[in-house]
């Protein structure tokens, strides 16, 4: 049965239409997605991101539990700080992307996608047996709402008190604090997918309404809409952030999504999926992660083929028209060795191949 | 809701058709409304034969594309060149000046009447 955030009846209040995600019933827009996209890079966007999974890690071997569970070093993180990781299984294969918050010496945040959250959740509590550590799924009772843009700043600060101020001020990206906005205690997070400055507002379910309308008020004069994720789904392609399901799966290691530099090898004891990564790494991969720039105006799409003087060398795993830059991107997995930037490729647009070149990623940087 | 115009028929692939001659074509808003912003529209040329249900074209959202069937069979007497240098107005304006083409029609394909395309599809006759 297709799951509702505690925000469903405020965002069919602002005429969004809905699509399944992860068996959630989410805003795809409200009025134009290409608006909600260009509001996000010149001013601010608020979404709903309720269907994301909360689990909390608690317990005195928190730390060495998730440096067993998880493929980053965790146990490296400063309490306030948080950082991208995975859960892979036993050959390396991705479970889930996930950001990880330190929250204290023994607690911790994990933040996973919607359709993965509850076998994260399973796996966790599996690999948690011989821990001294509880898996607390709070998913059902956590609301996210995420505020990105330039603009972000400024309006997050309206809403809250001045002695207060300078957390958000002085909070560095990835880092988070408990705080209070508009009167609402949350735990504000200097994190997101759209590739601008932004935050991450984790707040219970009974308090999201209240909080979603403050936000929604405090940014009406700034240009803030909200957005949906249609718009959530072309900024995270434009800033070059893979998408479980489409750049990511359980066939895919860390190493072919390009991200081999967040397994780390070299922190001490094993952890799941050790063996079958260092193995990965050794043997160097087959096939490798790019972007690639549309030289035409046609957009390849999740699942086209990527073609080499005919022959095919590759998948697109995600594309559409580049709202920012205007041309088509595309994320692909290709044969590595047609991986480096410069390499003229093209994409089988339903029987017609179509002149792509790899460039590297992102697409898109927002100047700082 | 997306509005239906009274005044044309349409097609069960939701392109719509006037009444004039050469007959004018093009996408309906329901159509338009679920594909999203169209940021691209490939049409067929002046002088191409189109044959009723058959693709002529693709329409391109920043989510999906979707093709163009021919409502008619016929021959292309003119195209529309404001979809092609500003396609978001198949969404502002699908009936008016997002137009696509025309057609000297020859033979026409199965057309629904307003009412009968909008309860099929949802919509408001207007």
């Amino acid at each position: 049965m297709t799951q509702k955030t505690a925000l469903h009846a405020e965002h069919g209040a602002l005429g969004a239409s809905f699509t399944d995600f992860g068996g959630w019933d989410m805003p795809l827009k409200y009025a134009s997605e290409l608006a909600e996209h260009q509001a996000v890079r010149e001013a601010a966007g608020l979404f709903d991101i309720s269907h994301m999974g909360e689990i909390w890690i608690e317990g005195p071997a928190a730390a060495e539990f998730l440096n067993y569970a998880l493929v980053g070093n965790l146990a490296a993180v400063k309490v306030g700080k948080a950082k991208y990781t995975m859960i892979v299984n036993a050959a390396g294969g991705i479970i889930d992307d996930l950001i990880v918050y330190r929250r204290g010496e023994t607690t911790f945040l994990v933040v996973s996608n919607a359709g993965n959250a509850p076998t994260v959740a399973a796996d966790l509590s599996e690999r948690a047996a011989n821990f001294e550590v509880e898996v607390r799924d709070a998913s059902a009772e956590t609301s996210m709402i995420a505020l990105q843009g330039p603009a972000a700043e400024g309006i997050l600060l309206t809403q809250v008190a001045a002695e207060s101020a300078s957390i958000v001020t002085d909070m560095p990206y990835y880092a988070a604090d408990d705080i209070t906005v508009a009167g609402i205690d949350v735990l504000l997070a200097r994190t997101g997918y759209t590739g601008e400055d932004g935050f991450e507002l984790y707040v219970s379910n009974d308090d999201a309404v209240a909080l979603w309308r403050a936000l929604l008020a405090a940014g009406d004069g700034s240009g803030l809409i909200p957005a949906g994720l249609a718009a959530r789904d072309s900024l995270r392609l434009e800033a070059g952030m893979p998408l479980y399901g489409n750049e990511l799966g359980l066939e895919t290691t860390p190493y072919d999504a390009g991200l081999g530099p967040i397994v780390s090898l070299k922190k001490e004891g094993d952890f799941v999926g050790r063996a079958a990564l260092e193995e990965a790494k050794a043997a160097g991969t087959s096939r490798r992660l790019v972007g690639l720039k549309g030289l035409g105006r046609r957009a390849g799409r999740t699942g086209y083929a990527v073609l080499k003087d005919g022959a095919e060398i590759g998948v697109v795993t995600s594309g559409q028209p580049s709202p920012t830059l205007g041309y088509p991107v595309v994320m692909a997995y290709v044969d590595a060795e047609f991986a480096e930037p410069g390499t003229a490729l093209d994409v089988d647009l339903r029987g017609k191949p179509q002149p792509f070149e790899v460039v590297a990623l992102p697409f898109y940087k927002r100047e700082k | 809701m997306s509005k239906v115009l009274s005044t044309l028929r349409y097609s069960a692939e939701h392109e719509w058709i006037d009444a004039a001659s050469p007959a004018r074509i093009g996408i309906s808003q329901i159509a338009a409304d679920a594909l999203g912003d169209v940021v691209y529209v490939d049409m067929p040329e002046v002088g191409a034969e189109v044959t009723s249900g058959e693709p002529c074209g693709e329409v391109e959202s920043t989510k999906s594309v979707s093709e163009i069937f021919s409502p008619v069979t016929g021959t292309v007497v003119e195209v529309n060149q404001e979809p092609v240098d500003n396609p978001g107005i198949l969404n502002e304006d699908p009936y008016g000046a997002g137009w696509l083409f025309t057609v000297e029609v020859t033979e026409e394909g199965p057309l629904l009447s307003a009412e009968e395309y909008a309860s099929a599809n949802g919509g408001d006759v207007e």
